[in-house]
This record gives structure tokens, C-alpha cells and sequence, in this order.
């Protein structure tokens, strides 16, 4: 796992002494850009883990409130579903169009990828409204409490995530898909599409199991 | 134009081309350094694979729970966790484009690093608080029937 | 809903001129001290027209160099605000018996120690440590920076933004009361209603940022930018355990992050995680934040133990024995930190079972450090030591920290920790580890590279000073403390009734005092070295015939750091290249492509500082307007794409011309 573009061997008898311990030419380290991302992920999903975790703990804890049973529309959390997922091909699409430097296709896709997240947030935002419009507040008990949490910050990064799309559709018109801009949409795929993992998570754990137990 | 994603690699500093015109798509400003960096990319076929899969994943334990189709919920339980963790390698693989080469296998051992930590997160916790509850909170037992 | 809208209360929240401490004496006083010394900096600064240079040369600069430097700083600085409260707490429990109270209520008392712990940890530990591995280890690996200088430099502003609202607490408002790690329900709004545990917070939120941009951004140098042929098993040890200290700091962070978060919707909008009604469950915090909390102390320990091996190396002038076994414990310890974290609440009531699994681990866990200081003794024998200063402290820490891991392990059997948890027994184990490890670790670190950093050798009189001050004073500081744990007293306890226990309260004192005098030791050490820097000149680069590449550079390094990139072929790759009989280029210098300077940083920092501020104070005006801000200036700096440019080949030709000559002229 070493980076190596090893010049010279030592005892190579053809290189001279003065070559042999340094590189003569420019020496362009590996950009670490995608990786450096790919370590925040990972550090994110220790975040979501917490949160999983708490909602583990005190996710039954109904303090004689309304429960999941009593709550969760399982149609709702089925079409937002689909909408992430959605939005995750689209976003699949808008790289493929990147990978072939199509800078007008690439806005498009994106920019479809960025309604169905929009389209997620405000179903959920819905989804909010009409919890606590019951009683079904945050303070309400332990369990809504980490409901909340868990479900919110899922949502505040779709919410960042979007805002983002939208940042990089500007700077892709502006100065077209040069390599940062391709980095960047690099970075918000890998973002985008751990939101979508995470999602699998909350689907799973917090609303079919809530509504089972 | 080849379908590979050319990842431009220079010095390791967040390197801008603004310098560059816009329609340039290969904006290097002189360095030419293509090294392959094993960027992983996908393919339409990896995509729709991975989006058809992921549509019957989710379908199935959404059906198997609003059509209350087992009577036991515990396996209910079991194989929705099961199918969560199988469409979660599905979009690993086919959407984050996981592979045992890509950054040199860093990604992968930061993921197998990452996802024992969370293992030890999650079920530690858990294991933890139980006991906690049970020595220091009893009354606080029978609501939780159906811890995950 | 407007007609109810109190402006004075959006704009002003809960500030107001109570905030302002007139009634503490002791406050008043050091506030007095501050802005009169504040004054005088500012007035001298502007006096001798540095500003201007201090910005662009440091504050802007994301030279890793400067920004290691500018941590260190950071560390030392708030070493004193920490130590100034350890003074306090021990002059307070010295005399605080029977009739006399002592000159610390317990409600200032609780800050102090609160205080104490938090700056001593966050502020003082994680900089001097985040510090030295930013200065050192790009060039250990024969790199130019880091990989992401930009966040480096944003990262260092994020921790000063935290400092600078814990600072802030002492003058606006006061401090939490809860402990370092504020446990819940104290911690909740119901019993700690004032802005104490919110300055807890958002400091801690806000440096943790810092902290968690550094950690990725050292991995990521470590894994990409290491120069040809450094295979990862030929890394000076120094930055393998950089390496895993940053791994730590990755999966460790995020866990604080989520947890503090938890603790402030709690405070802010009344949700339930920690209360004792409505389904909180507070032994939930307590849980989450061990298991930041355990990964933790290893963060801090780990690059002092990579500060040791070099060191031992360099001054036993031999290879470091083990260096694989020393790797493989390194990962073991790292893996490990993940699994002891319940020892710190065995008496919560978890119950035999899963104590018993902890107490194991954790016994475990003692076993590859065993490992290391085997491998230190077996570097030692037979060497050529010499006994400078940094070889003083690393032996100093091989004794001292090796009793304060012996203590640690007694506390990891259960049923011994159910009589010493939270005595004063734990506060000497602690702090036996972590003053013996880290804080000598790091004196060590800074003595031994403080050359290369600035041209000239510490003064070693003064260090020898400091040292002895700091390894005496420990023992009679912490001694009596250990005997007190022993006898029962429990920690965080302002006034007693027992006078038997008062002589060993004011040995301990006295102990303090003689640390104190440790630490002015070292402040002078600082001055008399700057003062006699001519004669303590390091012209060669190398003054300790050190073995890896940071010594292959001129003291200081240029900002370029290596002319050209180093080719390595062996582990301890300087000493192989003097041993090969290396010889510098003189000339086919090529223009070095570099990143530019940058005010984001900064900027983006204070403007979090009023964010957290706003936040703390309930000035919701301003915390809106604060946070739309930050966005706004963030995404702005995204539109910045000229980050870079070139130092010209010529330049470098002079910069390595004028290296060539000084060392011709200090054969």
C-alpha cells in the first residue's frame, strides 16, 4: 500500500550517486482529495451510529406516548424511500454523462437528482408537521426524541447535500468539468449515495421495526 | 472518449484551475500527470443492476411488514435486517463502486475499520445499557420488549 | 406574534450585565491583569508595525511548519490558564478544614476543577500533541505539507475558537460545574440552567471540529504523500503512531460530536436523551462518552510514545529495537482502545458479566505498552547514550509512567475500582499517566526538535531545571494524593473535616509549587535560549545525529521543506543516506509548486466564535445571523480556485545556495 514510483535501486550500477536518493524531477504526490472524503464519510457514520445507538436504547422508551405503531405511515416512508433511490440513479447518470465530459446532460441529471432530494425534504418536512401537529413533539418522549434525531439529521444532510448540488451545478456552468469540478462531483456522489445507505438503515430499523414492534 | 474517469493528480494540495478557460475539460495547466489512482467508476449496466436490485430489497420488507405476512415479528425482524444489510453491500458495490483496489485498499480497510467500530458501538451499547437498566432502572424493563 | 416580540431579548438573550463577575475578587483581578497584559501586547505589536507580518507570515499561513508552531503556542498558553486553576485547587484543599473555608466556594470550585480538566485535555494536550505531528511528520515523510493546508490551517483557527470561548467564560458568564465531561442530569437544564455547560458545549463542538479536519487531513498525508519507497513498515515510528493516533481521532470524534449535540437538544428545545423522565435514560451519555472518551487518552498518549522511540534511538545512537513488534502494538492498542471503555463507569451497576469483560481488556490492553518499554530498555542497552535533555525526560517517563500504568491496572480489577473509583487514588493514576507520559512526552518533543523548528538548541541548563522541577514536583504532588485515594478521600471535594488528612494536602501543595517552578523554568528556558541563540546555533541541521529525514533538512527548513523529494531505500532513511555517504544537490533546482496563503480559515473561525457565542447567550439574532454567515462565506470560498503558485527555480537555487555555504562555513 506504499505510493512508489521508485526511481533508482540502490546498487542499480547504472545510477549515478547524486540520483540515488532523490527524485530529480517535479514530484507530484497522489491526490488525496477522494480519499480525504471518503475518511469524513466514515467519520459521519460513526456520527449516525451514535444516534443509532441511542435510538436503540431508548427508541421503546413511549413514556405512555404514541409509539411507532401509532405513528409511522408505512406509505409515506415507502415513497420517500423511493424517492432517494431515485435520486441516487439520476445522480449515477449525471456521473456517467461526467465521465464523458457532457457538461449540458450532466447539469440536467443533476439538477433531477437535486428535485427528488427536494422532493424527499419536503415529504419529510410534511411527515414532521403532522407528527407534531398531533402531539407527537420531539419532547414528547425518548423515543420521539430519538426519532427526531435520527430521522433530522438524515434529513439536514440531505438538506446540505442539496445545497451543495446546487453550489456545484453553478461552478460546473461556470468553469465547466475541469478536473476539481470532477473531484467535487466526485465527493457529493460518494455523499449522496451514503445518504441513500443510511436511509436503508432508518427504513429499516426506526419505521418497519418500529411499526412491528 | 474513453469511459474511464481520468483523475487528474497533482501535488496534493487542493489544487484550483481557475486559471483555465471554462470549457476546458481537462484543465491541468500544464501538468499532464494521469497516474490511475484506481478511481473506481461505474458503468450503466452497474447502475441499473444495482437500482433494480435495490427496488426489490426495499420492496419485500416493506411488503413483509405492512402485509403482516409472518406471524412471528422477531422473524419479520430477522429478514428485514437481513435485507437491509444486503442492499447496503448492493449500493457499496454498485453505487460506491466498492473495491478492494481502490486508493490502494485504503477505502476498504477504512470501511472493515469503520464498520467494526460500529459493530462495537451499536452492539456494545446495547449489551451495556441492558444490563444497566435491568441492575439500576427495573421499572423501565417491560417497555422494552423489542429492543433491535 | 410580533406584537410579543421582546427586541432587547432576540438581540441581547439572556446577557446582561450581570454576566460580568463583580462581585468575585479574584475574577477582577486576573480580568485587570488580562487587559492591562492585553494592552501591552497589542500596544507593542502595533508599536513595532508587526501586523502586518504576523498575518501574512502566521495567521494566514498554511505552512504546516507555522501552523505546528502556532499549536504549540496555543498549548503552552493555555498550560498556564490550567495550571493557574491546579494551583488554586491545591492551595484551597491545602487549607479548607474544619472552620476555615478556604477562599473557593464550592460554586467557583466546581468551575475550576471543571475548567481544569477541559483546557488541560482540549486546550493544552490535544494542540501540543496535534502541534508536533502537524510540524513533524510531513517531514519524516519526505513531503512538501500536508495534503489538505487549507484545512490545516482552518483546523488550528477552530481549535483557538474554542480556547477563546472557554477563556471568555471566566469574564462573561461563568463556567460548568459539572466535571470535565459533564454527565447528565447535572449537566441538563434543569440542574445547570446557566450558560456554564452551553460555553462546555459549543467550545468543545466547535474545536472538535478542528480536531476531526486534522485527523483526516494527517491521515490522508500519511497514506498518499510519503516519498517514493517509503513502504508503510519503513515510516519512522514517529509517524506510525501519528498514523494511529489519527485513525483514533476519526472514529473517535464523531461520537463526542453526536453526544454533546444530544446534551444541547436537551438543554435547548427540551428532548429527552438524558433526562430522568419522559424515557431519558442519562447512563446513556455516560456510556456514548466513555467510548469517545477511552479512544481519547490513547490519542494523547500514542505520539508521546512515538516522541520516545525516536528519541531513544537518537540518543542511544541505535537502530530502535523491535521496530515491528513496536508497529504491531501500536495497531494493537489502537484496535483495543475500542474495547476497555467501561472500566470508567464499572460502578454504575452494569454487574459482574460485563464488568468482568471490560476488567479483562483492559488488563489486556496494558500488555503491548508492556511491549514498548521492553523495546525502549533493549534500544538503550549497549548504546551510546547520551544523556541530553530529551533523553532526561524519555527517562523520566519510562519510570514515571510506568507506576501510573501499574496503578491503572489495579483500577482495572472491578471489585478493587468499587473502592477507588472517583477517590483521589484515580485522580493520582491519571494524572500519573498522563503528566508522565504526555506532558513529559512532550517536553521531550519539544526539546529534542525545537532546533529544527528554529535554528538554535534549547538552553540545556534551564531544561535540566525544568525537567527535575517537573519529576520532583510530580512525586510530591501526586504521591499524597495517591495515599489520600488509599484513605478514602474522594475527589472534587472543597472542604474537609478531617485534620489528619491535611499534611498530606499540603505536601501535594508544595508539590505544585515546585511544578510551578518547573513550568517558569521552562519560560525561561524559552527566553535565556532566544537571548543566547548565537551560541546555541544549530548550522548543520542535524544536532543530534538524528536517523530520520526532518534531520536531512536545514534548521529551519525552507517552506518548501525538500528541494527535491527524497528517494528512500531503508528505514531510518537520514542515517542510511549518511552511512551511503549522501551528498546534497547544488544545483538542476526546479520551480516548486505550492499552495497560497489563505484568510478563510480564520475568518470561518471567528465567525463560529460568534456563533458559539450567540448560541450560549440565547442571542438568537445573532446566532441566525452568524450561521447564514458561515454558509454564505463558506460556499464563497468554493468559488476560490487559485490556490496555488510557483516558487521559482531561482529561488530555490539561492535558498539551497545559501544552505551550501553556511554549511561550508561551519565545517
Amino acid at each position: 500500500m506504499s505510493n512508489t514510483t521508485a526511481l533508482t535501486h540502490p546498487g542499480d550500477v547504472d545510477a549515478p550517486d547524486n540520483l540515488r536518493f532523490y527524485v530529480p524531477e517535479e514530484h507530484h504526490p497522489q491526490n488525496g482529495t477522494l480519499l480525504g472524503f471518503w475518511l469524513y464519510l466514515m467519520s459521519d457514520c460513526l456520527i449516525f451510529a451514535a444516534l443509532f445507538a441511542v435510538y436503540g436504547v431508548i427508541g421503546r422508551n413511549y413514556a405512555a406516548g404514541p409509539s411507532g405503531a401509532d405513528l409511522f405511515d408505512l406509505k409515506l416512508v415507502a415513497i420517500n424511500t423511493a424517492f432517494l433511490l431515485f435520486s441516487s440513479i439520476t445522480y449515477g447518470f449525471a456521473m456517467l454523462e461526467m465521465n464523458k465530459n457532457r457538461v449540458n446532460t450532466t447539469l440536467v441529471w443533476l439538477g433531477i437528482t437535486g428535485l427528488f432530494g427536494l422532493a424527499f425534504l419536503g415529504l419529510e418536512m410534511y411527515e414532521f408537521y403532522h407528527l407534531i401537529h398531533e402531539g407527537a413533539t420531539p419532547q414528547r418522549s425518548g423515543f420521539l426524541s430519538a426519532f427526531f434525531i435520527l430521522v433530522g439529521t438524515h434529513g439536514l444532510h440531505v438538506t446540505f447535500g442539496v445545497i451543495w448540488l446546487v453550489t456545484l451545478m453553478v461552478q460546473v456552468k461556470q468553469r465547466g468539468l475541469i478536473g476539481e469540478n470532477k473531484r467535487r462531483l466526485m465527493c457529493l456522489s460518494m455523499f449522496w449515495h451514503f445518504l441513500d445507505v443510511v436511509w436503508i438503515g432508518v427504513f429499516t430499523f426506526v419505521y418497519l421495526m418500529g411499526v412491528l414492534a | 472518449m474513453s469511459s474511464h474517469t481520468e483523475n487528474i493528480t497533482h501535488s496534493g494540495h487542493e489544487i484550483g484551475h481557475g486559471d483555465v478557460s471554462a470549457e476546458g475539460t481537462h484543465g491541468h495547466g500544464g501538468h499532464d500527470d494521469h497516474h490511475d489512482d484506481n478511481v473506481a467508476h461505474g458503468t450503466m449496466s452497474d447502475y441499473v443492476k444495482g437500482f433494480v436490485l435495490s427496488i426489490i430489497l426495499t420492496a419485500i420488507p416493506f411488503w413483509l411488514v405492512m402485509g403482516d405476512v409472518f406471524d412471528n415479528t422477531n422473524t419479520t425482524a430477522l429478514v428485514i435486517m437481513g435485507f437491509a444489510v444486503v442492499q447496503i453491500v448492493v449500493h457499496m458495490v454498485y453505487f460506491l463502486h466498492m473495491n478492494f483496489k481502490s486508493e490502494g485498499g485504503w477505502n476498504m480497510l477504512a470501511l472493515i475499520f469503520t464498520i467494526v467500530i460500529v459493530v462495537i458501538t451499536l452492539a456494545g451499547s446495547i449489551w451495556v445499557m441492558y444490563h444497566l437498566n435491568a441492575n439500576m432502572m427495573p421499572a423501565m424493563m417491560h417497555d422494552m420488549k423489542n429492543m433491535p | 406574534m410580533f406584537e410579543n416580540l421582546d427586541l432587547t431579548k432576540l438581540i441581547f438573550g439572556r446577557l446582561s450585565w450581570e454576566a460580568i463577575p463583580y462581585h468575585e475578587p479574584i475574577l477582577l483581578v486576573t480580568f485587570a491583569a488580562v487587559v492591562l497584559g492585553g494592552l501591552v501586547l497589542v500596544g507593542a505589536l502595533t508599536y513595532f508595525r508587526v501586523w502586518g507580518y504576523l498575518w501574512r507570515e502566521w495567521f494566514t499561513s498554511i505552512d504546516h511548519k507555522k501552523i505546528g508552531v502556532m499549536y504549540m503556542i496555543l498549548g503552552i498558553i493555555m498550560l498556564l490558564r490550567g495550571f493557574a486553576d491546579a494551583l488554586m485547587m491545591r492551595a484551597q484543599q491545602a487549607m479548607a478544614f474544619g472552620d476555615n473555608a478556604g477562599f473557593l466556594p464550592p460554586h467557583h470550585y466546581d468551575q475550576v476543577f471543571t475548567a481544569h480538566g477541559v483546557i488541560m485535555i482540549f486546550f493544552v494536550a490535544m494542540p501540543l500533541v496535534t502541534g508536533l505531528m502537524n510540524y513533524i511528520v510531513p517531514l519524516q515523510i519526505g513531503a512538501r505539507d500536508v495534503a489538505f493546508p487549507f484545512l490545516n490551517n482552518f483546523s488550528f483557527w477552530m481549535t483557538t475558537s474554542g480556547a477563546v470561548l472557554v477563556m471568555a467564560s471566566l469574564f462573561v458568564g461563568e463556567f460548568a460545574k459539572t466535571g470535565w465531561l459533564a454527565y447528565p442530569p447535572l449537566s441538563g437544564i434543569l440542574h445547570s440552567p446557566d450558560v456554564g455547560v452551553d460555553y462546555y458545549i459549543w467550545s468543545l463542538q466547535i474545536a472538535g471540529v478542528g480536531t476531526l479536519l486534522s485527523g483526516i487531513n494527517l491521515l490522508v498525508t500519511i497514506v498518499k504523500m510519503r516519498a517514493p519507497g517509503m513502504g508503510l513498515m519503513k515510516m519512522p515510528i514517529f509517524t506510525w503512531t501519528s498514523l494511529c493516533t489519527n485513525v483514533l481521532i476519526v472514529a473517535a470524534f464523531p461520537i463526542l460530536t453526536a453526544v454533546l449535540a444530544l446534551l444541547s437538544l436537551d438543554r435547548y428545545i427540551g428532548t429527552n436523551f438524558f433526562t430522568n423522565d419522559f424515557g431519558g435514560n442519562a447512563m446513556m451519555y455516560v456510556n456514548l462518552i466513555w467510548i469517545w472518551g477511552h479512544p481519547e487518552v490513547y490519542i494523547l498518549i500514542l505520539p508521546a510514545f512515538g516522541v520516545f522511540s525516536e528519541i531513544v534511538s537518537t540518543f542511544s545512537s541505535k537502530r530502535l529495537f523491535g521496530y515491528a513488534s513496536m508497529v504491531y502494538a501500536t495497531i494493537v492498542i489502537t484496535v483495543l482502545s475500542y474495547l476497555v471503555w467501561l472500566h470508567h463507569f464499572f460502578t454504575m451497576g452494569s454487574g459482574a458479566s460485563v464488568n468482568s469483560f471490560f476488567g479483562i481488556t483492559t488488563m489486556i490492553i496494558s500488555i503491548p505498552t508492556g511491549a514498548k518499554i521492553f523495546n525502549w530498555l533493549f534500544t538503550m542497552y549497549r548504546g551510546r547514550i547520551r544523556f541530553e535533555v530529551p533523553m532526561l525526560w524519555t527517562v523520566g517517563f519510562m519510570f514515571t509512567f510506568v507506576i501510573g500504568g501499574m496503578t491503572g491496572v489495579m483500577l482495572a480489577i472491578p471489585p478493587a475500582d468499587f473502592v477507588l473509583h472517583n477517590s483521589l487514588f484515580l485522580i493520582a493514576h491519571f494524572h500519573n499517566v498522563i503528566i508522565g507520559g504526555v506532558l513529559f512526552g512532550m517536553m521531550a518533543g519539544i526539546n529534542y526538535w525545537f532546533p529544527k523548528a528554529f535554528g538554535y538548541k534549547l538552553d540545556a541548563f534551564w531544561g535540566k531545571c525544568s525537567f527535575w522541577f517537573w519529576q520532583i514536583g510530580f512525586w510530591v504532588a501526586f504521591g499524597p494524593v495517591y495515599i489520600l485515594g488509599f484513605m478514602g478521600v474522594t475527589r472534587r471535594v472543597s472542604h474537609f473535616e478531617d485534620p489528619s488528612l491535611q499534611i498530606w494536602f499540603q505536601i501535594a501543595a508544595f508539590g505544585a509549587v515546585l511544578i510551578a517552578l518547573g513550568i517558569a523554568s521552562f519560560l525561561i528556558q524559552l527566553v535565556v535560549s532566544f537571548m543566547r541563540r548565537d551560541q546555541l546555533r544549530d548550522h548543520t541541521g542535524d544536532p543530534w545525529n538524528g536517523r530520520t529525514l526532518e534531520w536531512s533538512t536545514s534548521s529551519p527548513p525552507p517552506s518548501y521543506n525538500f528541494a527535491f523529494t527524497p528517494q528512500i531505500h531503508d528505514g531510518d532513511a537520514w542515517y542510511q543516506m549518511k552511512q551511503r555517504g549522501y551528498e546534497r544537490p547544488l544545483k538542476g533546482f526546479l520551480p516548486i509548486h505550492m499552495p497560497k496563503n489563505t484568510s478563510a480559515g480564520i475568518i470561518i473561525a471567528g465567525i463560529s466564535t460568534v456563533l458559539g457565542f450567540g448560541l450560549i447567550w440565547h442571542m438568537w439574532a445573532l446566532a441566525v445571523v452568524a450561521f447564514i454567515v458561515l454558509i454564505g462565506v463558506s460556499i464563497g470560498h468554493t468559488f476560490n480556485y487559485k490556490r496555488d503558485f510557483y516558487i521559482p527555480a531561482d529561488e530555490v537555487t539561492r535558498v539551497e545556495g545559501e544552505r551550501t555555504s553556511l554549511l561550508a562555513k561551519h565545517v
